[in-house]
């Protein structure tokens, strides 16, 4: 994976610097709160509602062993002793104190890590597909591009007012894993009929209070233009998107309020101006950048693993944990390993230092050192021999990582909510842990298969309600926590924003909803379907029928 | 962090002042001794507008001496004997998050 050059560390290092002073001015009373706030802001740094919370970038989902540990002693050190992986690929400490905040960072500098454009009005981290590199469906590793993009992006001077925060995501496969829909840039990889590999561009996605599905505004774009044409695209939204509404300020409302080609011919004329210039990527430095992510050597290991068929045979558990957790890899002989972070004891998302340590090590034992944040908030081991599953299944059993449910009913994705953040409306993490309670049978939640829910505390939609197959946004309705109930929503490919299904229901009663739609859904589905499958079938009519009629 | 507005229907009789603390974040409220506590049943309380406003103009002198962050009124109630806050965020922020941190017993509050 990339490391840092002696210029990223001494500009790392340099803020850290520049940052401790500025927290000790502001411990000193000469800086006021309205004067810190955006310099604290810069640096990742929120006040929440019970203390300050740290958001620290993993850039693209990518994590050494070596950072890990350091995450886990951060979380020891600093933290009350564990960290939240978020829904877009980084990680968030919420106990922080001001006073020691400066030597988080400094620590995070360490292991080439920094918490710098998770906040404002900039371009935030780019992530992507959290099997990149690894997939067997992928064209190309689009962690190269997310580099080349954050090499670009950082500080960049002109990007560091923008109307609103600016979100980028890269998928360099056609199954699409990052959401990239959904972003206020998607790029999907993919090769035109000359057989090169070059990017689709799809701009003004976006959840929020106004969900919308991006639009394609090139279908093709080759690889060495992309920096000139995300430059034209970013001027476009600098200088047309809206500065006088806050909730209109993102680009999903410009390519709304102009028109796909509208905006498509503001961003090509601008480009002529850019393209071939400064900009362009000479293959030299797509080389370098190239290099940096070259797989690790795989040694040969056997594709059938007569230990491994043997504890599938023996272990229920094990072969469920095989058909969820363990995707394909395009080594033979390997598999992409799911850690689920969704036990239901704790948020999802939520790691121990303990266990992100023992993760560490798994790392450096199976898996190359190797470890990706994944934007439904598991953790994953990219490079596992499968021949080493019979003994990293235990292992992660020790650790309470084994739950085989990634994809499923209770690998449920939620924000913070009203528990921690300063902005919810309604808690979401109790309510995830509940649905998680009542789907507790492994057996079970099989046998409903694929079926994402979502949950958000408030209309901001972290927790991104809008393309959850079931997504649940929590509500104040007169002092008292309600949740509004989406169906049909997905991230994928073939992206959709969820329907409205009807009134609102009481927190006690949104258990039951639940499993009121998982059981139309298991009535109605015929073979093979997933629930999104009989939903898009079938529609809201049913769903809506059986769910109010129970009320 | 700007001051929530408040919810609740019935008119808020009584109030308090409560913010951050500067150093760590922590949820802190102003007490009868001018002091801030980050225990709510310390808290001075205002049960008119005038009283309210005069609590509040200290807290935010407190805020330019670099003391607490974003001071802010909220309603309380001391109807069952105890003083409470009476929208669920702040009690939530009084109390403590509602659910299990990695091995920290969750506050059974709400």
């Amino acid at each position: 994976m990339y490391r840092y050059d002696e210029f990223d560390q001494s500009f790392v290092d340099q803020r850290v610097t520049q940052f401790r002073d500025q927290v000790s001015r502001r411990l000193a009373g000469e800086l006021s709160e309205d004067e810190f706030k955006p310099l604290r802001l810069t640096n990742g740094l929120y006040l929440q509602l019970h203390a300050y919370m740290l958001r620290v970038a993993v850039p693209y989902g990518t994590l050494t062993a070596q950072q890990l540990r350091q995450l886990a002693h951060i979380a020891r050190r600093y933290d009350r002793g564990w960290g939240h992986f978020t829904t877009r690929q980084n990680i968030q400490f919420n106990w922080i104190k001001l006073d020691e905040a400066p030597d988080v960072l400094a620590a995070l500098a360490k292991v080439q890590m920094h918490a710098l454009q998770t906040s404002g009005n900039v371009i935030r981290n780019t992530t992507a597909d959290h099997f990149a590199g690894v997939a067997r469906d992928e064209i190309e590793d689009p962690r190269i591009w997310c580099e080349i993009i954050r090499q670009w992006s950082s500080l960049h001077p002109e990007f560091s007012f923008l109307p609103r925060k600016f979100k980028i995501a890269v998928t360099g496969a056609p199954n699409d894993r990052a959401a990239v829909k959904v972003h206020d840039i998607g790029l999907r990889m993919h090769r035109n009929a000359q057989g090169e590999i070059g990017f689709e561009v799809i701009v003004g996605g976006g959840l929020g209070r106004t969900p919308i599905i991006g639009k394609t505004i090139r279908k093709f774009l080759p690889k060495q233009d992309l920096l000139s044409y995300l430059e034209a695209i970013l001027r476009v939204y600098n200088e047309f998107g809206r500065r006088d509404n806050i909730y209109k300020a993102r680009i999903k409302i410009l390519v709304h309020e102009i028109g796909v080609e509208e905006m498509s011919r503001r961003v090509e004329e601008e480009w002529q101006t850019l393209r071939d210039g400064r900009l362009q990527l000479p293959a030299d430095a797509i080389e370098f950048i190239t290099k940096q992510f070259a797989p690790p050597h795989y040694p040969e290991r056997p594709e059938r693993v007569p230990a491994l068929e043997a504890l599938r045979l023996e272990d229920r558990d094990f072969a469920r944990w095989l058909r969820t957790n363990v995707a394909p890899h395009r080594v033979p002989g390997y598999g992409i390993v799911t850690l689920s972070l969704k036990k239901g004891d704790v948020a999802p998302g939520d790691a121990s230092a303990e266990q992100m340590e023992a993760i560490a090590d798994l790392a450096e034992k199976f898996g190359f050192s190797e470890i990706r944040v994944s934007h439904e908030q598991n953790l994953i081991l990219p490079h596992a021999a499968l021949a080493d599953l019979p003994k990293l299944w235990p292992a992660l059993k020790v650790l309470g990582l084994d739950t085989a449910n990634s994809n499923q009913i209770t690998d449920i994705i939620a924000c913070p909510g009203l528990d921690y953040c300063a902005l919810a409306n309604a808690r979401s993490i109790p309510v995830a842990q509940r649905i998680m309670a009542r789907f507790n049978e492994l057996a079970q939640v099989h046998e409903i298969g694929e079926l994402k829910i979502k949950i958000s505390g408030c209309i901001n939609a972290c927790g991104h309600h809008h393309v959850g197959h079931i997504g649940i946004l929590g509500v104040d309705k007169n002092g008292e926590e309600f949740y509004q109930i989406t169906l049909g929503g997905h991230a994928g490919e073939d992206a959709t924003l969820g329907s409205i299904i009807g009134p609102a229901v009481a927190s006690d009663q949104i258990v039951e909803a639940v499993e009121n739609l998982v059981g139309t859904y298991l009535d109605l589905r015929q073979e093979g379907e997933r629930f999104l499958d009989t939903y898009r079938r079938v529609g809201n009519a049913l769903f809506k029928e059986r769910l109010y009629a129970a009320a | 962090m700007s001051a929530p507005v408040q919810k609740s229907k019935e008119k808020v009789a009584l109030q308090a002042v409560t913010g951050n603390r500067l150093r760590d974040g922590a949820v802190i409220f102003r007490t009868r001794a001018g002091a801030w506590s980050t225990q709510l049943v310390d808290t001075e309380t205002a049960s008119n507008e005038i009283a309210a406003a005069q609590l509040l103009a200290a807290a935010e002198q407190d805020a330019k001496n670099a003391i607490v962050v974003g001071p802010y009124l909220f309603a309380v109630s001391d109807q069952s004997g105890e003083l409470q806050a009476v929208t669920l965020r702040e009690r939530i922020r009084a109390a403590g998050p509602t659910v299990i941190e990695a091995g920290i017993a969750a506050v059974q509050h709400i």
